[in-house]
C-alpha cells in the first residue's frame, strides 16, 4: 500500500503575526518554521503507524513550496518518511496548490492520501476536499482513527454534536485531527537516515490562481479586561446580563 | 442570475449556522442586484416556506433517500448541478464541518474561487474581496475571487442573522444523487447535551481545577446557563475531561457569544481556539494570568470561592430557588 501525505510548512504555533509591505506579505524575521501541526501529529504519524505494522507500506510526503521547506521535510522523513516530493512552487490559492498535489497523487497511483484537517496560517481547510474531487475520490474529513485492513478503511470522523464510523474501500482521501495519533519526536537513526531518503524535487503542472490575497490585517486591539471583585461576583453575572447581554 | 445558499441541517432541523448563511447570502445579493436563494438536500420536517423570513425568494429541495447521509462526494456534485441549474453566480456555505467537506469539492467541480472562514460581506468596490479569518483568528486577510462564479464558506458566529416579513417559494429540484462511496456504520451523539461547535454559552475549565473530580460546579453552571462544557488541552491529556471537549489550536475551535475560562492560564495555543468569541470572562487566581489581556471581564480569585457565588447569582437572577 502507499500512502501519500500532504506536508506544509507553517509558522510556529507561538509565532508572533505581523506584515511587512504594506500588508501584502507575513512578517518571517525570526519565525521559527515547523510542519503544520496536523500534518505531523495527526496524518504523518499515523501513517508511519500504519507502515510499522505492515512493513509492506510506503509513506511518501509531499510538499508545494520552495526550497526553504527542505529542512521540514527532512524532519518528516526523520519522523519515519520514506520519500519526500518537493513541488517546486509556491502559491496561496488551494486550488493551485491542490492541483498540483492532485498531479503527484495521480502519477503515483497512492491508496491513501492524508492530510491534516487544516493548516494553521492559512485556515482553508480546503486542500483535502479539493484533492478528493479532482481525484474523484471519496474524502472523510475531521478523522479521529484510521484502520485499514484489505482494501477497506475503517475511519471514525467527528460529526456535530458527535462521532461517526465509516467504511470506505481504497483509495480515499483522509483529513486527520486530534485523536488519530500522538506526536513523536525523530529519535537519532531517523535523523540519521534521512539525510540519505531520497527528496525530489520536481517543477509544478499548469494550473490556475482562482484567487488572490490582496491584504492582511490585525484584529483591533481589545479595550481592556473590566475586573470585577471576586467578593462580588453578583456584578460580573449582572454586566453579562445587561452590559454584554450575553444571556 | 442569482445567489445560492446550501442550507444545512440536521434531525430535520434547519441548523442555526444556515441562519446565518442564509441571511449572509440575502445580503450579498441585494448587494449585487439579483435574487437569494436556498438549497436543501434530503428531507426535513417543517415548513421551508418559513425561510423566507431570512430574505430568500425559492428554496430549491432535492428529497432522495440517498441522502439521508452526507457524503461529500454526493452532495457536492448535487449542489454544483444545482448551482448550474439555477444559473448562480455565488455559492454560499456555512463553515461548519459539513460546509469545510463540501465547498471545496464544488469550487473544483465549478471552477470557482473559495474563500472559506469568511467574516464580513464581500466588499465589491473593487472586484470581488472576501475577509477570512486567517492565522487561527489572529488576524485577517482579504481575498480577491477572481473566477465568474464564486464560492463562499461563513464562519459560524461571524454574521448577524436578520429577519423581515416574507415567505419562500419551496421548488422540488429534480435532480439524480450519485451512489455514495462510503457507508456509515454507526453514529454516536452525545445526547442530552449542547454540541460544544454550536453552543451560543461556553463555560470551560483547566488545570486551576486540580482534579476532574471538581468539574461538578461547572457542569452546574453550564446547565443553568444553557452552555456546553470545554477544557484546555491539559485536562483532555491528562483525561480528566473527553478529547471532544478540548478547545484550542490543536482541539476545536470555537466561537460562542461567551466564553467562560475557569483556571484557563491562556496560553497562545489555547487563544487561538477561542478568540473568536464575542465576550471572553477569565477567572484565575493568579493576576498575571496571560488569559486577563484577552478578556473583557474578568475576576482573580479562587475559582472554588467564586465559580459558586457565580452560580447562586446565575440562580438569582433566573429565579430559580
Amino acid at each position: 500500500m502507499k500512502i501519500l501525505v500532504s506536508i506544509s510548512k507553517t509558522p510556529d504555533t507561538t509565532a508572533k503575526i505581523a506584515f511587512t509591505d504594506n500588508n501584502t506579505k507575513f512578517a518571517t524575521d525570526g519565525v521559527q518554521w515547523i510542519i503544520n501541526p496536523y500534518d505531523e501529529w495527526y496524518a504523518l504519524v499515523r501513517a508511519i503507524e500504519l507502515k510499522e505494522k505492515d512493513p509492506s507500506v510506503s509513506v511518501h510526503l509531499i510538499n508545494v513550496g520552495g526550497a526553504d521547506a527542505e529542512p521540514i521535510l527532512r524532519k518528516a522523513l526523520a519522523l519515519g518518511g520514506d520519500e519526500a516530493i518537493r513541488v517546486n512552487t509556491e502559491g496561496n490559492d488551494s486550488y493551485y496548490i491542490a492541483s498540483q498535489i492532485a498531479f503527484v497523487a495521480k502519477e503515483g497511483t497512492y491508496d491513501l492520501v492524508l492530510t491534516g484537517k487544516e493548516t494553521i496560517d492559512f485556515n482553508g481547510s480546503s486542500i483535502g476536499g479539493m484533492l478528493a474531487e479532482m481525484l474523484d475520490l471519496p474524502f472523510v474529513s475531521l478523522a479521529t482513527s484510521l484502520e485499514i485492513s484489505g482494501i477497506t478503511a475503517t475511519v471514525k470522523r467527528e460529526i456535530e454534536g458527535g462521532e461517526e464510523s465509516i467504511h470506505a474501500d481504497l483509495p480515499l482521501v483522509v483529513s486527520c485531527q486530534k485523536g488519530m495519533a500522538e506526536a513523536r519526536i525523530p529519535n537519532m537513526r531517523g535523523i540519521m537516515s534521512a539525510r540519505t531518503k531520497p527528496l525530489k524535487v520536481v517543477e509544478p503542472v499548469a494550473a490556475e490562481n482562482l484567487t488572490s490575497i490582496k491584504s492582511f490585517e490585525l484584529p483591533p486591539a481589545k479595550a481592556g479586561v473590566k475586573l470585577v471583585s471576586a467578593d462580588d461576583a453578583g456584578e460580573l453575572v449582572r454586566l453579562l446580563h445587561e452590559e454584554a447581554k450575553s444571556f | 442570475m442569482s445567489v445560492l445558499i446550501y442550507i444545512d441541517h440536521a434531525d430535520g432541523q434547519v441548523k442555526k449556522v444556515s441562519h446565518e448563511a442564509l441571511s449572509y447570502g440575502a445580503a450579498l445579493a441585494k448587494a449585487i442586484g439579483t435574487t437569494a436563494e436556498g438549497l436543501v438536500l434530503g428531507k426535513t420536517s417543517g415548513d421551508l416556506a418559513v425561510l423566507g423570513i431570512y430574505g430568500i425568494t425559492k428554496v430549491h429541495q432535492v428529497t432522495h433517500a440517498n441522502l439521508d447521509q452526507v457524503d461529500a462526494q454526493v452532495f457536492a456534485a448535487l449542489i454544483a448541478d444545482a448551482a448550474i441549474a439555477v444559473n448562480a453566480s455565488v455559492v454560499i456555505f456555512s463553515n461548519n464541518i459539513n460546509g469545510k467537506a463540501i465547498a471545496p469539492r464544488v469550487s473544483v467541480r465549478l471552477k470557482a474561487g473559495l474563500v472559506s472562514g469568511a467574516v464580513s460581506l464581500p466588499d465589491l468596490t473593487n472586484g470581488f474581496v472576501v475577509r477570512k479569518s486567517v492565522f487561527s483568528g489572529k488576524a485577517f486577510a482579504r481575498v480577491e475571487i477572481n473566477t465568474p462564479i464564486k464560492v463562499i464558506a461563513v464562519n459560524p458566529n461571524a454574521y448577524p442573522v436578520h429577519t423581515l416579513e416574507g415567505q419562500a417559494e419551496v421548488v422540488a429540484l429534480d435532480l439524480q444523487p450519485r451512489d455514495s462511496r462510503i457507508k456509515v456504520t454507526a453514529t454516536n451523539k452525545i445526547s442530552g447535551k449542547v454540541p460544544l461547535s454550536e453552543a451560543d454559552l461556553v463555560v470551560s475549565a483547566g488545570r486551576g481545577l486540580k482534579g476532574p473530580e471538581n468539574w461538578g460546579m461547572v457542569e452546574e453552571l453550564a446547565e443553568l446557563l444553557g452552555a456546553a462544557t470545554a477544557c484546555s488541552r491539559p485536562v483532555a491529556d491528562a483525561h480528566w475531561r473527553p478529547h471532544h471537549e478540548h478547545v484550542g489550536q490543536t482541539g476545536l475551535a470555537i466561537a460562542p457569544n461567551l466564553y467562560i475560562a475557569i483556571g484557563i492560564s491562556g496560553a497562545i495555543q489555547h487563544l487561538a481556539g477561542v478568540n473568536r468569541s464575542k465576550v471572553i470572562v477569565v477567572i484565575n487566581k493568579d493576576p498575571e494570568a496571560p488569559f486577563f489581556k484577552a478578556a473583557d471581564y474578568g475576576i482573580v480569585g479562587d475559582a472554588f470561592e467564586v465559580v459558586p457565588k457565580i452560580i447562586t447569582a446565575v440562580r438569582k437572577l433566573k429565579g430559580i430557588a
